[in-house]
């Protein structure tokens, strides 16, 4: 405990870093990976394709993939550009297929509804079925928080400075209250932005119930088996 | 008044939804296509308002061919109903009422107030406004779908089997409101529906589909009842099972009407 009150400050300035690791990172493949399940959705032989290429990047080995990147994007090593980049490729391995999964969720009923009275295509995509792909895409997106956030540390290896700074740091001195602090700060990191993310979701979806929509299904079950 | 000129689909699978319907929907009255699932009934529907586009003849509308029209503007100019209200469950029932208008480009303000007034319109209190479609029972969710067919207040409403997913009482009870309605606005209203006791209850006008797209007969419910073009027209309404034919029998001094198979139908008014 000593070492963490009078190392306050690195830990708070690592904290901040890390963040402005995981957050850009977080929103890129959120962004970028929304348009890609879209296209996975609407165009059925796109989809096998595009959800393989997707998944394989989680395949490429990390350290591999942070050594690599600075050749291709002609960097120094230990710029963070290429943590946030390989972050980024992860992030969209791991939310492409939900983002497609969460196109596929939006009612046909609705989504021909919606043409029917007089939606144009672009209209629709923003004033229907992105927003009803909300609960499902959030779900995809609050995995890659706490992957994201997780991963970051990773940088620590290749001197991109993080809370994983603090394992690799705790490691060689041999200070265990270094690296406990390290792995508790990464866990509450992504819990808090977990916790974030929700509360956005809440506030921009107000119609979205999840436990309403639980409370419902549950109710259909019971009907069914009173009626069985 | 709208048209079907030699009006045929044919899916790029080789299946025929409709094959050359010639047949004039009248201005200001209620026009039903009736038929079991196949007969192209909803596929007739969805050509008035382009969803679904011929691969032979013409759609009119007071004489213009509907292809010359873009399909977005054209559907913001026609109500349409569907079944399961087809609700966008994203939006508040007073949003959704107003979508339409608001797609068209009206103000918010003036959007929301006819909304309110299309709730007073369609037998919905004002509070249900604010509330999220999946917070309203299904006859309520039916009934905002009827106000938002309605809100750009268009000379066509199309009602794709809009009251099929209800119970038979709520059903019943719209049904009525519908009649009270059409006699109010007087719209041109297309109706589908495979259930011919709703369709001889709403229809002026009254289409027997039958599998593959062909029309059976179009007449007025009276007519159909007492000329039944064919066996097939005679045993969808009935006529054949003796559900319909009706005969009068006295009991205890009154005069009962009762159905061939005996089951009382009502009593005979004096």
């Amino acid at each position: 405990m000593n070492w963490l009150w009078s190392n306050l400050d690195l830990v708070g300035e690592l904290t901040l870093t890390h963040l402005a690791l995981s957050v850009p990172a977080i929103i890129l493949s959120f962004v970028i990976s929304v348009p890609i399940g879209w296209v996975a959705h609407r165009y059925q032989w796109s989809r096998g394709v595009l959800l393989a290429l997707c998944g394989l990047l989680y395949a490429i080995p990390s350290l591999a993939l942070l050594i690599a990147l600075p050749v291709v994007t002609g960097l120094r090593t230990t710029n963070p550009i290429n943590l946030v980049i390989a972050l980024t490729l992860y992030g969209i391995a791991v939310i492409v297929r939900t983002a497609a999964d969460a196109f596929d969720a939006v009612e046909p009923d609705v989504r021909q509804s919606a043409t029917a009275i007089g939606y144009s295509p672009a209209g629709r995509f923003w004033g229907v079925e992105l927003p009803l792909a909300g609960p499902v895409l959030l779900s995809g997106l609050r995995v890659v928080i706490v992957s994201t956030v997780s991963l970051a540390t990773i940088g620590a290896v290749i001197g991109v400075q993080s809370l994983g700074s603090l394992f690799t740091d705790g490691l060689q001195r041999n200070i265990q209250a270094e690296i406990v602090t390290g792995i508790v700060l990464t866990m509450a990191l992504a819990i808090g932005l977990d916790w974030a993310s929700v509360a956005i979701g809440r506030l921009l979806m107000p119609w979205w119930r999840p436990s309403a929509a639980v409370r419902r299904r549950t109710l259909e079950r019971v009907e069914r088996v009173d009626a069985a | 008044m709208i048209e079907f000129r030699g009006v045929t689909k044919q899916f790029p699978d080789g299946t025929v939804a409709v094959a050359g319907v010639d047949i004039v929907v009248p201005p200001r009255k209620t026009t039903v296509f009736v038929g079991s699932s196949g007969s192209g009934k909803t596929t007739l529907l969805r050509m008035i308002n382009r969803m679904v586009d011929p691969t032979g003849g013409q759609v009119l509308i007071d004489g213009t061919d509907v292809a010359t029209l873009e399909p977005v503007a054209l559907r913001r100019s026609i109500g349409y109903v569907m079944q399961n209200s087809g609700l966008l469950p994203h939006r508040k029932v007073i949003d959704n009422v107003a979508t339409v208008p608001m797609l068209r480009g009206e103000k918010k303000a003036a959007a929301h107030a006819r909304a309110l007034e299309l709730l007073d319109t369609v037998g919905l209190d004002r509070s249900l406004a604010d509330k999220y479609p999946s917070q309203l029972s299904g006859g309520q969710q039916q009934r905002v779908g009827v106000a938002r067919g309605l809100a750009v207040d268009p000379n066509i409403l199309l009602m794709d089997e809009p009251f099929g997913a209800v119970d038979p009482i709520v059903r019943s009870e719209l049904q009525q409101e519908l009649l009270r309605l059409q006699g109010e606005l007087g719209k041109t209203v297309v109706f589908v529906t495979h259930d011919i006791d709703e369709a001889f209850l709403l229809g002026d006008q009254v289409v027997i589909m039958q599998q593959g797209g062909q029309i059976s007969q179009a007449a007025s419910p009276a007519e159909i009842l007492a000329n039944p073009a064919d066996d097939f027209v005679a045993d969808f309404v009935g006529a054949n099972r003796g559900k319909r034919a009706l005969h009068v029998t006295e009991v205890d001094g009154r005069r009962l009407v009762v159905d061939g198979d005996g089951r009382p139908a009502g009593v005979l008014a004096s």
